[in-house]
């Protein structure tokens, strides 16, 4: 006991106070927000009270009808699971290359995937919108899924080019001396692989197609809006949006798909430690 | 015939060779569907963009005069669209500073191993899965006139009437923290896990207290991951639109550059204003990461940690 107490960083005491009080009042906020729109949403009326009066599970079903939910729900899910398996097939082939071979305008390519990532989404969204309109795309759903593509595939390169690295090439070149083809190399020994590193980059790709806002309000329209647009289209729709506890009833939704996405991406990756695998295998 | 067959065969078989030796092989083709996405999706629609900026709309030539670049000619003329910038970046830049600075401290006390570690990590983590729209709504109705922090202030006797938090400046502020720190802490815990720790250890063994370890050890290390961290929130803060707009004073000192690019595409239809906006927006933003990361290249980037 005595000695666990000396192990520890005395000096670190003044500061740890300080943080634990950020993170209370941090903690509160995000707790608040998320408490006040679930009971906002089971609420019958609330104005000027703690808490509603009565509680309802009628905004569900209304906002379910009001807003064409199932349809909403639809899009967005077949909209996401579209990106990410063409994410994927595109992008872990290209992440191969890049993380295994040396040539001549690699350094290019590299900047052409990043530049998507580190530009504001409008920058290039607005001409890629014009683009799809004057194309006759505008509303459709291919434009929503090409759109959301645009940071998809270089978020897959980035994230699968270090877990590719971290695989020892001299096992390639084994499978190679005993007579494998490209082919049977990448279906039978890198595949299993990287099954790990495709799953933690299709589920985050998932959970960033389902929460993109910008790219897909840009292009889409009824019947290809997704979740988030939809929600952010009835809280300002004309006449100072919908009712409030629709709204709320809708967000509820969103957030309950994302928790659920998110809980499962937690089981297969640590995200702390995303960037600190690349690196230490670098150094080795 | 059948030399000749055999002449060309070996020619290609060299040629290939020398391809292979500088890197070139057929392997590299896995590289093109990837390449096809970006320069059809990406470079095309962007170069696109650049010749609209340079064929305005008739009724721009003759407000603004200048041609074919009365595009940018109205947005630096016209203040309603050039006061985003400072706007935006009003609101950019103290959120990116703050999100990053309040991380290191909550990184470093949440590296140590204790009791509800991953509960406490999966719980700051939240706020990714909630987006800003529904944080949008929780802040109208919990920081509302009406929400839970104003009554329980007047209940305490702090205030004496609601204090307005939502639907101005610091509505999108409280939004750009909640979305913006999770972001900032998870880089940096990944940058901070990279330090090794018996360099601290070093230290303390010879006598440095904790301001001079942070101080000495930590930050120069830390200093080029802190770089990447705020350029990155940055970006992140930088194209803030539906909070603007929601919790925001979308006409007033929320205005930010995205949503005037809005505006210009979806309420006037003027794609080439739309463009020009976007570009700027793309340029002032580049400038900003331009900066940050010439400073960062000054810093030390070495084997130990930094990472950045």
């Amino acid at each position: 006991m005595a000695a666990s107490t000396l192990e520890r960083p005395l000096a670190a005491r003044p500061s740890t106070w300080f943080v634990w009080a950020g993170m209370t009042a941090f903690g509160v906020f995000l707790v608040g927000i998320l408490v006040a729109v679930v009971v906002d949403s089971f609420g019958r009326q609330w104005f000027d009270t703690w808490l509603p009066e009565g509680l309802t599970t009628d905004r569900y079903t209304e906002a379910w009808d009001r807003f064409a939910l199932g349809e909403v729900v639809g899009v967005t899910v077949g909209v996401a699971a579209l990106v990410v398996v063409i994410s994927v097939l595109v992008g872990v082939p290209a992440a191969y290359v890049l993380a295994r071979r040396d040539f001549p305008g690699k350094r290019a390519i590299m900047l052409l995937f990043l530049l998507p990532v580190l530009m504001p989404p409008i920058t290039y969204g607005i001409p890629l919108a014009t683009v799809m309109y004057s194309f006759g795309l505008g509303r459709t759903l291919t434009a929503v899924v090409l759109v959301n593509l645009v940071p998809s595939v270089p978020f897959v390169i980035l994230t699968m080019t270090p877990f590719i690295e971290q695989i020892n090439p001299a096992i390639e070149s084994a499978a190679r001396m005993c007579g494998a083809r490209t082919r049977q190399v990448f279906t039978r020994i890198l595949a299993p692989l990287l099954v790990p590193g495709i799953l933690a980059a299709a589920i985050l790709v998932l959970v960033r197609t389902v929460g993109l806002f910008e790219l897909t309000f840009l292009v889409s329209g009824p019947g290809s809006d997704t979740l988030v647009v939809a929600i952010y289209r009835g809280m300002t729709s004309a006449g100072g949006g919908e009712a409030r506890q629709l709204i709320s009833a809708m967000s509820v939704i969103y957030t309950a798909t994302m928790l659920v996405m998110l809980v499962v991406a937690l089981r297969f990756v640590n995200p702390t430690q995303l960037v600190a695998q690349v690196k230490e295998t670098r150094d080795d | 015939m059948s030399g000749g067959g055999q002449q060309t065969g070996r020619a290609t078989a060299s040629l290939r060779h020398r391809l292979a030796e500088r890197g070139i092989d057929p392997t590299l083709l896995l590289l093109v569907p990837g390449l096809v996405v970006a320069l059809a999706l990406f470079v095309y629609p962007f170069s696109y963009g650049i010749g609209l900026t340079v064929q305005p709309t008739a009724a721009m030539q003759e407000q603004w005069g200048g041609g074919i670049l009365a595009n940018y000619v109205a947005f630096f003329r016209d203040p309603f669209v050039f006061d985003s910038v400072w706007l935006t970046m009003r609101l950019a830049l103290p959120a990116a500073l703050f999100n990053v600075l309040a991380s290191v401290p909550v990184a470093m006390v949440l590296r140590h191993r204790f009791r509800g570690k991953r509960l406490l990590t999966s719980l700051l983590v939240l706020p990714i899965t909630l987006g800003t729209v529904l944080t949008a709504q929780g802040l109208l109705i919990f920081a509302g006139r009406q929400g839970w922090i104003n009554r329980a202030l007047l209940e305490f006797g702090l205030i004496d009437e609601p204090l307005k938090l939502v639907n101005n400046y610091l509505g999108v502020m409280f939004s750009l923290v909640i979305t913006g720190f999770p972001f900032a802490f998870l880089l940096i815990s990944s940058y901070l896990s990279g330090i090794d720790p018996s360099l601290e250890r070093a230290a303390k063994t010879l006598g440095a207290g904790w301001w001079q370890r942070f101080r000495r050890i930590i930050l120069p290390l830390l200093a080029p991951g802190l770089a990447t961290t705020f350029v990155l929130t940055f970006v992140l803060a930088f194209s803030v639109f539906p909070s603007a707009r929601l919790v925001g004073d979308a006409m007033g000192e929320t205005r930010v550059m995205s949503l005037m690019a809005f505006r210009a595409f979806g309420e006037q239809n003027d794609y080439a204003m739309a463009s020009t906006i976007a570009l700027m927006m793309g340029a002032v933003e580049l400038l900003v990461v331009v900066a940050v990361l010439g400073l960062r290249s000054l810093l030390y980037r070495g084997t130990t940690g930094g990472k950045g």
